[in-house]
């Protein structure tokens, strides 16, 4: 038999372009996080992190910005969390298969691949017009919680699904109720999945700049009330870029928006990491 | 006397027929051994006992299961404290991903335990009657999963004898362990029988004839024989049993 490439040399092939695609994903990573850092470094000091914006932000700090997106971040994960959890329970837990399960994973499938903006008019409709949040950081926060939720429900909802079902009949055998059954053996046993789909969530909201742009008004101040507007980093940057006000504190806001999303994934990973060891006994 | 009666048991999966016509009475602090091929409802039966197979939407049975004379499939019959008196080790070790410790506390914790002191000392008294403790005693709060897995199988045991149940059901609680395990495991079997009536489900003769006292041979869902297991391994009465302990089947 004549074959153009033998397998072992198509093995060899594959291999390489495997290897060179993910080589390639790191890269793109790299040189995005790496450009922004090194383009923003020039005007990070402890000035510009600590300090107040003068001047709509042509010069100064970002302190504010960095309250607010830590803050309005926060708010959505503490509202979205409990919701997110509290459906992928019931629907991995209670709520068998059927046509109303159906639809709400249709919902939020749905729901995860709407457009950021689209999440932004419907937050300035109803919280900030119909409820009378006013543009605020709970009208901030409600909205990216809302956007939020389909990634924190789906991930949780995996996660609680792949559980050894072998730990939930073990549990149910010694007398447990379905309740401390979930409660006491699937979430702990289900929590690095859903802790990881809650900081996908955040990792969302942090970064989005759409959604808020509508909701969360444009204060240059340290919001303090849940009902003072907030300017979180990704809008303050898109104010400094499209009106022209500062590229160089555009860059400087960009990069440490980055670092802090690192610091997030790189410390939540490794409490996540450390969690998964002590639980398998690894 | 007998702890558990079983009277007429028909068991479906939807419209499959597991189990038929199955009568079978089970003796107080005795161990049972459940014989038969893969898949002729062993399993299904002894889920039938804690009442396992609830969980089974498509499950349905007729026939009564009487554990102290009393109908566990009563509508009074509370399941949560049905299978705290029903415990059962499965075929394979499943300990909860927490610590040692915890594993054989929760046990204790669900049915309303808090006081520490007691919980440490049952932890303890229930390690050692599954003979692990001394195996585990300095790493109390290490997890569950780094044991191999025989230890694990007599940590279920641990977690199971815990709650103080009167039967323990064991569904084949050795094939997935190595022969030394396995040793060590049918000695606690021979100590538990004391205190608790036994009902193991087991592919291996020489296993049902070292642990038991009673034999029920299963063959696709009916019991085709049952008794002491001396009498049916020494002379059956059908040919079947015959066949299958001789090894011409199954």
């Amino acid at each position: 038999m004549n074959r153009i490439i033998s397998p072992k040399n198509a093995q060899k092939i594959m291999k390489t372009i495997f290897w060179a695609s993910g080589i390639l994903a790191i890269l793109i990573l790299l040189v995005i996080i790496g450009y922004i850092i090194i383009k923003g470094l020039p005007v990070m000091s402890l000035e510009f992190i600590f300090g107040e914006p003068i001047d709509s932000g042509r010069s100064g700090g970002i302190f504010p910005m960095i309250v607010s997106s830590i803050y309005v971040t926060l708010v959505a994960v503490l509202v979205a969390t409990p919701l997110g959890v509290g459906a992928a329970i019931y629907l991995a837990e209670y709520a068998g298969e059927n046509n109303l399960v159906r639809a709400i994973r249709f919902g939020t499938e749905t729901l995860a691949s709407i457009p950021s903006i689209i999440f932004g008019l419907f937050g300035l409709s109803f919280f900030v017009i119909f409820l009378g949040m006013g543009w605020s950081v709970l009208s901030g926060a409600l909205t990216l919680a809302i956007m939020a939720l389909p990634t924190i429900l789906a991930t949780a909802e995996v996660s609680i699904e792949s559980v050894n079902k072998s730990y939930g009949e073990g549990s149910l055998a010694l007398g447990a109720t379905k309740w401390q059954t979930v409660y006491r053996v699937v979430l702990p046993a289900a929590l690095p999945g859903i802790t990881t789909g809650v900081i996908l969530g955040m990792g969302r909201a942090v970064a989005e700049a759409a959604a808020i742009l509508y909701t969360v008004g444009a204060a240059l101040s340290i919001p303090i009330s849940l009902f003072d507007p907030a300017r979180p980093l990704p809008l303050h940057l898109y104010m400094l870029a499209t009106e022209g006000i500062s590229l160089e504190n555009a860059y400087g806001t960009a990069a440490v928006l980055v670092i802090l999303i690192l610091l997030i994934t790189i410390i939540s990973n490794s409490l996540v990491d450390r969690y998964s060891k002590k639980m398998m006994g690894r | 006397m007998d702890r558990i009666e079983v009277q007429d048991l028909n068991v479906y999966f939807d419209d499959l027929h597991v189990l038929k016509d199955v009568n079978l009475n089970i003796k107080n602090n005795m161990v049972t051994a459940l014989i038969g091929p893969s898949g002729c409802g062993k399993s299904t039966f002894i889920r039938t006992l804690n009442r396992m197979n609830d969980l089974i939407d498509t499950f349905h049975k007729t026939g009564t299961v009487l554990l102290d004379e009393e109908d566990i499939y009563d509508p009074k019959v509370d399941v949560v404290d049905l299978r705290k008196r029903v415990g059962m080790v499965f075929q394979k070790p499943n300990p909860f991903p927490k610590s040692i410790f915890d594993n054989v506390a929760y046990g204790l914790q669900i049915h309303g335990i808090t006081d520490k002191r007691m919980l440490k000392e049952k932890v303890e008294e229930s390690l050692k009657a599954a003979a692990l403790w001394d195996e585990v005693k300095n790493k109390l709060d290490k997890s569950a999963m780094g044991l191999s897995g025989g230890q694990q199988q007599r940590l279920c045991i641990a977690r199971t004898i815990a709650v103080e149940p009167e039967v323990i059901l064991m569904d084949e609680p050795c094939s997935a362990l190595d022969p030394i395990s396995t040793t060590k495991i049918e000695d606690l079997i021979h100590r538990l029988k004391r205190d608790y009536t036994i009902i193991i489900v087991t592919h291996n003769m020489q296993q049902a004839t070292r642990v038991s006292k009673c034999t029920a041979f299963f063959l696709n869902g009916e019991i085709i024989e049952s008794g002491s297991t001396d009498k049916i391994f020494i002379e059956p009465c059908d040919q079947r049993t015959e066949d299958y302990i001789t090894g011409r089947f199954g």
